[in-house]
């Protein structure tokens, strides 16, 4: 396996941007079948933020028992490792140009310092995804961490924000943190789940065809069980306490609509809070470039595709995440999919009902989990929407009522809402709610990364 | 005793050593992010933002959120959760954007 380009004159068969489950299963199933094809990845090592793992340095002998499904990793990379594939990691794609030949421009290293063009007949975008936030009291206090954050820290750093966790928000992740947690020794009081899980209940032909799925969900239970941790459903942290620090939360019960019920308060100490409400498809290097979206039943932005992974984009496909929320084997299938069709393979029937199967189960997963319009009635009139930009809600709420904004857009740029440093990455779902929205749009950013201002030149 | 994560995977790490917070030596083993080796000191916040002076530190992990800046090894709103801690990094709490050396 190549680690740097071999022959920068030639453009490569197929860039495939983001070394997660999907890009992967498409970069090794690619070279397989003849492809001349390289993997550009953000991170250090392979596995995108599913399969993080320590570095070697911190001689972990069994990674495996922070991840679910580790084996199909070592084998994806074992075949990596066999492979012709030029897997490039610290290049985080910041621009694509369309052409009769892809050209796409990285950073280079931890720092961002370097920077490397590669060019491409064909790309498939498997950047993968990150976490929806909605915003609450307290919610900036430090020890307040996504819960894919606290994850990625666990799996990757060896190290717990603090010792007694609550979990809380909606989706599936929320289960699989606090199993993790809980097995490497952190005290997690409750997981409290917004949804109620019944919406699963409306599918139960698409969750008796998903096997593997029940079986998970059964393991991170019995962790939960083992380590005496409270489910509340139908329940939210609807603030964080603490000065510096957070020291405890006050959990309500909610409607059906996420509305807090009254009186249904209750407070529990804790010195950290890992939350999160789902996931959100990282889509902007296609989206850039005018390539079409779908809505998702938990009212994300998706990438349209077609039953072979093409985007609406001549030459673009995309897999995994990129295409709806829906976990690891799904987007292996997606990655191994992609990669038939691209190369000009047969795609294996049972490869497609796999698939299939998989999508119908992550649709019914983000219909169960979908946020109620009540979770606003949480919110107070300082409560800060805009981490980066410190925008209280009383400003976003301003921008609407009074100054007559109807969009996302139009809020951003009369509080400056989503213009920080993270672009709207962490505030944007809760300020399109916000502003009364009812058409949800990819948003609109031209560099996915931070690029030196010298990379732009040397671009040019 | 509660089990560790380090206990969790077996880890046997290779020789650690100390990058520089704001004076203090802080542990670090090698491979962990910056923001790894603050967290597992029990330090949380190493930012005071630029509005109300709010303490901040890691929040999404992964290097979207930017949360977890700091001023690394002299250089101003550094992802401390993407960068690895080297042996004699040193990283100052970086109060508002940083650049008040430059007057702006």
């Amino acid at each position: 396996m190549p680690t740097s380009p071999s022959d920068t004159s030639a453009p490569y068969d197929l860039a495939v941007i983001g070394a997660g489950p999907a890009g992967l299963a498409a970069a090794v199933t690619a070279a397989e079948l003849g492809l001349r094809c390289v993997l550009l990845d953000a991170g250090p090592r392979p596995g995108g933020q599913y399969y993080r793992h320590p570095a070697p340095g911190l001689g972990a002998a069994h990674p495996e028992r922070l991840h679910h499904g580790w084996s199909a990793f070592t084998g994806l990379t074992g075949r990596l490792a066999a492979s012709t594939v030029t897997h490039l990691t610290e290049h985080h794609v910041w621009t694509a140009e369309r052409g009769e030949v892809w050209r796409l421009h990285a950073t280079v290293g931890a720092g961002a310092t370097g920077s490397a063009v590669v060019e491409a007949k064909a790309v498939l975008l498997a950047t993968g995804a990150y976490e929806r936030q909605l915003p609450f009291p307290g919610w900036t206090l430090p020890g307040v961490v996504t819960a894919g954050g606290a994850q990625a820290m666990l799996k990757a750093g060896l190290v717990l924000p603090g010792r007694r966790i609550v979990v809380a928000g909606s989706g599936p992740l929320l289960l699989a943190a606090a199993s993790s947690l809980v097995s490497a020794g952190a005290s997690v009081p409750a997981v409290v789940e917004a949804g109620n899980y019944l919406g699963y209940a409306r599918g139960l032909g698409t969750l008796a065809a998903n096997p593997a799925k029940l079986v998970e969900g059964v393991g991170h239970g019995a962790t939960l069980l083992r380590g005496k941790v409270r489910l509340r459903r139908s329940s939210a942290v609807v603030e964080a306490h603490g000065t510096d620090r957070v020291t405890g939360v006050t959990v309500a019960r909610l409607d059906a609509e996420w509305r807090p019920v009254p009186g249904t308060e209750r407070r529990i100490d804790c010195d950290a809070v890992a939350v999160g409400h789902g996931l959100l498809p990282q889509i902007e290097l296609a989206t850039e470039l005018g390539a079409e979206t779908v809505l998702t039943a938990d009212q994300t932005v998706a990438l349209k595709v077609d039953e072979g992974l093409r985007t609406s984009l001549s030459g673009l496909w995309a897999a995994g995440e990129t295409c709806g929320v829906g976990g690891a084997d799904l987007a292996i299938a997606e990655g191994e999919l992609a990669a038939r069709v691209i190369a000009g393979a047969p795609v294996p029937a049972a490869l497609r009902r796999r698939r299939d199967r998989r999508r119908a189960f992550a649709a019914l997963m983000a219909a169960a989990h979908r946020p109620g319009p009540g979770w606003t009635d949480w919110l107070r009139p300082d409560t800060d929407v805009c981490r980066c930009e410190e925008v209280p809600v009383a400003a976003v709420r301003e921008a609407v009522e009074e100054l007559g904004a109807t969009d996302p857009r139009t809020v951003k740029l009369l509080t400056r809402a989503g213009m920080g440093w993270c672009q709207g990455r962490m505030c944007g779902p809760a300020v399109a709610c916000l502003s009364g929205s009812t058409e949800l749009r990819p948003d609109s950013r031209p560099l996915s990364c931070p690029v030196p201002l010298a990379h732009l030149a040397d671009g040019s | 005793m509660r089990r560790t994560p380090a206990e969790l995977v077996g880890a046997r790490p290779e020789p650690g050593h100390t990058i520089d917070f704001d004076g203090r030596p802080v542990p670090a083993l090698p491979g962990q992010s910056i923001a790894a080796a603050l967290w597992a000191e029990g330090i949380l916040a190493w930012r005071t933002t630029r509005v109300n002076g709010r303490p901040r530190g890691a929040f999404c992990g992964i290097g979207a959120c930017y949360d977890c800046l700091a001023t690394v090894n002299g250089i101003a709103s550094q992802r401390t959760c993407l960068l690895p801690a080297e042996p004699g990094t040193t990283v100052t709490t970086q109060e508002g954007h940083g650049r008040a050396d430059l007057a702006v």
